[in-house]
C-alpha cells in the first residue's frame, strides 16, 4: 500500500518503544518498509547504500500512533474531511494508522463503500487506513449489517458510532455473532432517551447557560448494560470515547472479572473540561459573568466535555490501565455547521494535528509518563486490533516502519486555519502546546518531516 | 496550557460611560448600571404619561427586533419604545424574510448590519444565539429579548422596577418564584438581578422543574454562580409562600406534561397554583407579577390574576418604560470608544481556571 | 430610589464638579442674589404682574434657580406663580458629543395654553440647550409666549437665540468654561470661569 523508499538511520535518538519497555537513547535503522535494528548504537560500517542518517539529537524516536477512531467523512461528506486530507492530518499528528469511523454517506454497511475507502486511501498514498464496518444497516439500528462480508472486505471491527447500538438485543446479537469473526464490536455508549441529544454536559455550567444537559448517568447506564452483554456472549467489547468516573469504574470492575472489554478515551476528555463551554481564552476557561466567548461551538462534541473530575478519573483511568488507548474521536465539520448557535451547531472537535500536544501538558505536568503516553497510542490500541494490527506498533526488528519522531519542548501556537485537517475549529486555538511531531514515517516512506536533513517523500 | 499574559481587553464596557455595546444578561450589570437604568425608567414612565408621548431622542436611528419565536409583549414594547424615542423600527420575524428560506442566523445579523441597523433586539429559541450575534456584529448592538431558558434581562429588569416601584426597596423582600424554573429564562435572570439587589428569593417547583443543581444544593458550592448562594429551594407551595412580599408565578407550558415531567397539568395547578388561599399565607399587600403569558387556571387562578394585588397590568406597561431606558442608553450615544467583537461585558477582570 | 450623580452636563456650560486650580469667581453669593431679584422685578414689570406667567426651570441648575425667582415674585407680590421642570435630555441634538446624559423625568404642573412662559437655566452659550427645551415645552402645549431668562449669558451664539433677562453677561474665550454653583446642587452659591489664560 505505501511504497518503500532508501533507508534510514535515526542517530542517537531517545528511543521509546513500550512494546519492549525501551526508553534509552539508541539508534534506529529502517530500510525496506521495516524496522531493521534498534540498538544503543549501530556502526556507520554496518549501513545500507544510500542510507540517509538523521541526526536524533533532541528527538524521541516511538513506534507510529495508532488512532482506533477517526472520521474521515468520505464518502459523503467531502467538504468536512476527504480521506486525503485526513490522512495528511494524521501525519502531522504523529498517526500512521487511522481507524476509520462508518458513519459517511452511504454508510459503510457494505463491502463496496469499504473498498471504495481503501481505494481512496491508497490514492492518498499517507498513512494507514482501516476501515471499520457498520453493525446495523444503514446505521439505522435495526438489522445487522453484514458484518463477515464486511470483514472479508477489511473492516477491523463494527460500531454504529455517531450512535449507539441502542436496542439491547440487538447489541447481544451483534455481539454474539462478532465473536464467530473474533472481530470487536465498537459500541458509542449513550443512553438517546436519556441523552436527549443534549449539547452540552449537565450540572451547573448547563443551568448557567439554559442549555439543555447529558448527564453522565446515559453514558454509564449504556457501559453497564454493555459490560453485561459482553459477559453474557463472550464476545469483544470495545467501549469509544467513555468520558465519565463512572464509566472508569465500571470498565475497572470489568477487567477485573476478566471480561473482554476494552476501553479509549480522547485527548479532549482528558484534558479539557466543560468549563470550557462558558467561555475560554487561549490560557483556559473565564469565570465570572458570561462574555461573548460564552456558547464557543468548537466545545461542543459528543460525548459533551465533563467535569473536572471525570478528566481526573479519566486521568488516572490511563495510567493504570483500565483504559486501553487514547483515540482521538477526530470529527472534523466545516465551518458553516460551527458558525451557528451552540444548539444547532455539529459535535466533534478535529483532534489528530493537536492530540500530541495536547497530552504532552499532562506529561510535562508529571501525570503521565512519556512511556505510558506512548503505549496508550501504539501498543494498547493493538489490544482493539487483534490479529489485524500484527507488526504495527512496535520498534522491533522486522515490525512495519511506522515511525514517529517528537520533540517533547517544542512550544507552537495551535492555528485552526494552519491545519491539514478541513476541520479548522478547534477550542485551542491560539493556545500555546509545548510538544510537537518532528517527523512521521508510515512503512518506511516520511509522510511528514520538519527535521533537516530528512525529506517527505513526494506524495505523487 | 503555557502561562502567557492575559490577552483579554481590560476595558469593561458599561451604559454609565456609555461604553456598553450589548444588553445580554444582568450577570455583568454593575449596581450603578441597574441604578442608571432604574432612574432613566422613571424619566421615560414621565414622557408615557404625557399627552404627546414622543420625543425626538434617537431620530434617524434604526431599530430591528427580530423574532424567532412568537412574542406578544416583549416585541411591541420594542417597537413601541422605539417609535416613542423617534427611531425607525423595522420588525423582522422568521416567518416572511429570508430566515424562511433557510439563511443562517449569522448571515441574517450580517445583512440587517450591513443595513445600518443600530440596533437588533433578538428572540431565540436556542440560548447563547444573542452572544453569537454579539461576537459576530461589529457595529450593530445587541439586546436579548429572551435566548431559549437562558437570559431575558429586560424583563428582569421590569419586575425589578415594578417591585421598587411600589416597596421602595428590595432588599430583604421574599420573592418567591413559583414553577417552571428549569426552563425559564425569566427565572434565570431574575436570579441575577434580585439577589443582586439583596432580595431573599425562594424558588418554588415540582423536583421535575428543576435544575438538578438546584436539587442536589450543588449551587451554594458554585464558583461561578456565588450571588445565588442565599437563595433557597422547596417543594412546598405553601411553606414558600409564607409570608413572602412578592409572589411570582411562571407560565407552564403543555409540552411539560407531554415530555413526561409532570403527570398532568390539572395535578399540577392542584399542587401548585396560586391562589387566593394560598396567598392569603403571604404578608398582606404582597405583590404578584407574572412574566405573561398568563395560563390563567393552572399556574395562576383568574381572581389572583387580576385582583387587587396583581402588578401584571402595570409590569407590561413598565415594560414599556424600560426598554425606552435601554434603547436609550445603549443607542443614543453611539459614538463613544470603539469597542471589538473581543470585549469582555463582564465588569470585573475575568478570573481564570487552569486545567491543562 | 437612588439618584446617581449626573455624569454628563445637563445645562450646555455646567462643567465637572473638582475645582481647577486655575478658577476665577465672577459672582459671588450676593451677587446672585441680588441679579436674581432684579430678573424677577423685570419679569413683573415686562409682565405686568403674575397673572398668566409661569416659570419652567431647565434641569439641573436652572430649576432651583426657578424657584427662587418664584420665591422673589411671592415677596413682592404677595401671591405665587407657578414652577415647573423641564428635562432637555430626550430632545438634545448634541448627545453624542456629551455623553449619555442622565436623563430625569419633566414636570409641568399646569396647562401651558395662553400662559406666559419664562424659561429659566443658569448659562446660555450656544443656545442648543434652549432650541431643546423650546421643542420638549412645545410638547407640552402652546403658550402665549416664552421668554428666556438665565443669569449668564457668554456669547458664542450658534441658533439665533437671545435672552430677555440676563443677570451678568460674561465676554468669554472659547475655551474657557463657566460654573454655576448653586446651592440646592453644589452646597453654595458662586459663579466662576475657568481656563483662563494669564
Amino acid at each position: 500500500m505505501i511504497n518503500t523508499t532508501q533507508p534510514i538511520l535515526i542517530r542517537g535518538a531517545r528511543i521509546v518503544d513500550p512494546s519492549q519497555g525501551w526508553d534509552r537513547a539508541g539508534d534506529l535503522l529502517i530500510g525496506d518498509g521495516r524496522i531493521v535494528r534498534m540498538a544503543p548504537a549501530i556502526r556507520n560500517g554496518s549501513l545500507p547504500k544510500g542510507c540517509v542518517v538523521v541526526n536524533g539529537a533532541g528527538l524521541v524516536a516511538c513506534p507510529g500512533f495508532i488512532d482506533l477512531h477517526v472520521h474521515l467523512r468520505e464518502p459523503g461528506y467531502e467538504d468536512h474531511e476527504t480521506i486525503s486530507t485526513g490522512v495528511q492530518a494524521a501525519a502531522r499528528g504523529g498517526f500512521t494508522t487511522l481507524c476509520a469511523m462508518p458513519n459517511t454517506r452511504p454508510a459503510m454497511d457494505n463491502a463496496s463503500v469499504v473498498d471504495y475507502v481503501l481505494r481512496r486511501a491508497r490514492e492518498a498514498n499517507g498513512v494507514r487506513v482501516l476501515p471499520i464496518g457498520c453493525v446495523t444497516k444503514a446505521r439505522a439500528g435495526q438489522e445487522l449489517a453484514e458484518m463477515w462480508e464486511l470483514a472479508q472486505a477489511g473492516a477491523i471491527g463494527f460500531s454504529d458510532d455517531g450512535s449507539p447500538v441502542a436496542n439491547p438485543h440487538l447489541m447481544r446479537q451483534a455481539l454474539t455473532y462478532a465473536r464467530g469473526l473474533d472481530l470487536p464490536v465498537i459500541n458509542h455508549p449513550e443512553d438517546p432517551a436519556l441523552s436527549r441529544s443534549a449539547p452540552m454536559n449537565e450540572g451547573r455550567i448547563s443551568n448557567r447557560l439554559g442549555l439543555a444537559g447529558w448527564p453522565a448517568v446515559a453514558e454509564e447506564t449504556m457501559v453497564a448494560r454493555d459490560i453485561e452483554l459482553a459477559a453474557l456472549t463472550g464476545g469483544r467489547l470495545h467501549l469509544a470515547h467513555i468520558s465519565t468516573a463512572g464509566s472508569v469504574e465500571l470498565v475497572r470492575r470489568a477487567k477485573e472479572r476478566g471480561l473482554p472489554v476494552t476501553a479509549e478515551a480522547t485527548p479532549h476528555h482528558l484534558t479539557l473540561t466543560e468549563e470550557w463551554v462558558r467561555g475560554h481564552t487561549t490560557e483556559g476557561p473565564v469565570a465570572g459573568p458570561l462574555t461573548y466567548a460564552a456558547y464557543d461551538t468548537s466545545t461542543k462534541v459528543n460525548p459533551p466535555l465533563r467535569t473536572r473530575r471525570d478528566a481526573e478519573a479519566l486521568l488516572a483511568g490511563l495510567r493504570d490501565g483500565v483504559i486501553d488507548a487514547i483515540a482521538t474521536d477526530h470529527a472534523p465539520h466545516a465551518v458553516t455547521v460551527k458558525l451557528v448557535t451552540f444548539d444547532e451547531a455539529a459535535s466533534g472537535i478535529p483532534g489528530l494535528e493537536t492530540a500530541f500536544g495536547a497530552l504532552m501538558t499532562l506529561t510535562h505536568k508529571g501525570d503521565l509518563p512519556l512511556i505510558t503516553l506512548v503505549e496508550r497510542m501504539t501498543q494498547g490500541p493493538l489490544k482493539v486490533l487483534g490479529g489485524r494490527g500484527r507488526g504495527l506498533g512496535s520498534l522491533r526488528e522486522g515490525s512495519v516502519a511506522d515511525v514517529t519522531l517528537l520533540r517533547l519542548d517544542e512550544e507552537w501556537v495551535v492555528r485552526g486555519a494552519e491545519f491539514a485537517s478541513k476541520g479548522k475549529q478547534t477550542p485551542l486555538e491560539g493556545v500555546t502546546l509545548k510538544g510537537r511531531v518532528a517527523a512521521t514515517i508510515a512503512g518506511g516512506r516520511v509522510v511528514h518531516s520538519q527535521v533537516t536533513g530528512l525529506e517527505a517523500s513526494d506524495n505523487t | 496550557m503555557a502561562i502567557q499574559t492575559p490577552t483579554t481587553p481590560m476595558h469593561h464596557p458599561n451604559l454609565v460611560d456609555g461604553t456598553r455595546r450589548h444588553i445580554l444578561d444582568l450577570d455583568d450589570f454593575s449596581p450603578e448600571e441597574i441604578e442608571l437604568v432604574m432612574a432613566t425608567t422613571d424619566a421615560m414612565g414621565e414622557v408615557l404619561g404625557r399627552e404627546i408621548k414622543k420625543v425626538p431622542t434617537l431620530r434617524g436611528k434604526v431599530i430591528v427586533t427580530l423574532f424567532y419565536e412568537a412574542s406578544t409583549r416583549t416585541r411591541v414594547s420594542f417597537e413601541e419604545a422605539g417609535k416613542l424615542l423617534s427611531a425607525d423600527v423595522i420588525n423582522v420575524s422568521s416567518s416572511g424574510s429570508s430566515v424562511e428560506k433557510g439563511e443562517s442566523l449569522l448571515n441574517t445579523v450580517r445583512t440587517l448590519q450591513a443595513t445600518g441597523a443600530d440596533l437588533i433586539v433578538v428572540r431565540h429559541p436556542h440560548s447563547g444565539a444573542p452572544y453569537f450575534m454579539a461576537r459576530n456584529l461589529e457595529r450593530t448592538s445587541v439586546i436579548n429579548g429572551g435566548d431559549g431558558w437562558h437570559a431575558h434581562p429586560s424583563q428582569a429588569l421590569l419586575d425589578l422596577y415594578t417591585i421598587r416601584q411600589h416597596r421602595g426597596s428590595i432588599s430583604g423582600a421574599k420573592v418567591v418564584i413559583v414553577g417552571d424554573i428549569l426552563h425559564s429564562r425569566v427565572a434565570r435572570s431574575n436570579l441575577w438581578g434580585l439577589t443582586a439587589a439583596g432580595a431573599h428569593v425562594v424558588l418554588c417547583a415540582p423536583p421535575t422543574l428543576l435544575p438538578q443543581e438546584f436539587l442536589d444544593g450543588s449551587y451554594r458550592e458554585d464558583p461561578d454562580s456565588s450571588g445565588l448562594a442565599s437563595v433557597e429551594v422547596t417543594f412546598n407551595v405553601e411553606e414558600a409562600i409564607q409570608d413572602a412580599d412578592v409572589v411570582m408565578p411562571l407560565r407552564l407550558q403543555l409540552e411539560r406534561q407531554q415530555a413526561g415531567l409532570l403527570p398532568t397539568l390539572r395535578e399540577y395547578s392542584k399542587m401548585y397554583q396560586v391562589d387566593e388561599r394560598r396567598l392569603k399565607l403571604a404578608r398582606p399587600g404582597a405583590l404578584v407579577l407574572h412574566p405573561g403569558p398568563m395560563n390563567e387556571g393552572i399556574e395562576i387562578s383568574p381572581q389572583v390574576a387580576h385582583g387587587a394585588q396583581s402588578l401584571i397590568e402595570e409590569q407590561v406597561h413598565n415594560g414599556v418604560a424600560v426598554r425606552m431606558a435601554l434603547l436609550y442608553l445603549l443607542v443614543a450615544n453611539k459614538e463613544g470608544p470603539p469597542s471589538t467583537a473581543q470585549d469582555t461585558p463582564s465588569g470585573e477582570l475575568p478570573r481564570r481556571i487552569r486545567f491543562l | 430610589m437612588l439618584e446617581p450623580a449626573p455624569l454628563a452636563p445637563q445645562g450646555e456650560n455646567s462643567q465637572r464638579q473638582d475645582a481647577s486650580p486655575a478658577e476665577r469667581q465672577i459672582m459671588s453669593a450676593q451677587d446672585i442674589r441680588r441679579a436674581l431679584s432684579r430678573i424677577a422685578h423685570e419679569i413683573l414689570e415686562r409682565n405686568r404682574g403674575t397673572e398668566g406667567l409661569a416659570l419652567v426651570g431647565i434641569r439641573t441648575r436652572g430649576l432651583p434657580m426657578a424657584h427662587r425667582l418664584a420665591a422673589r415674585i411671592q415677596e413682592f407680590e404677595g401671591h405665587g406663580v407657578p414652577v415647573g421642570a423641564l428635562d432637555i435630555g430626550l430632545y438634545r441634538d448634541d448627545v453624542a458629543l456629551h455623553g449619555t446624559p442622565v436623563v430625569h423625568s419633566t414636570q409641568i404642573p399646569i396647562a401651558m395654553e395662553g400662559k406666559n412662559v419664562v424659561l429659566v437655566d443658569d448659562v446660555l452659550f450656544t443656545g442648543r440647550s434652549i432650541r431643546a427645551a423650546l421643542d420638549a415645552l412645545t410638547d407640552f402645549g402652546r403658550p402665549k409666549t416664552v421668554q428666556l431668562a438665565v443669569l449668564i449669558d457668554r456669547g458664542h451664539r450658534e441658533l439665533p437665540i437671545r435672552a430677555d433677562y440676563v443677570g451678568k453677561n460674561v465676554p468669554t474665550a472659547l475655551h474657557e468654561e463657566i460654573q454655576v454653583r448653586v446651592e440646592e446642587v453644589d452646597g453654595h452659591d458662586e459663579v466662576v470661569i475657568l481656563g483662563e489664560r494669564s
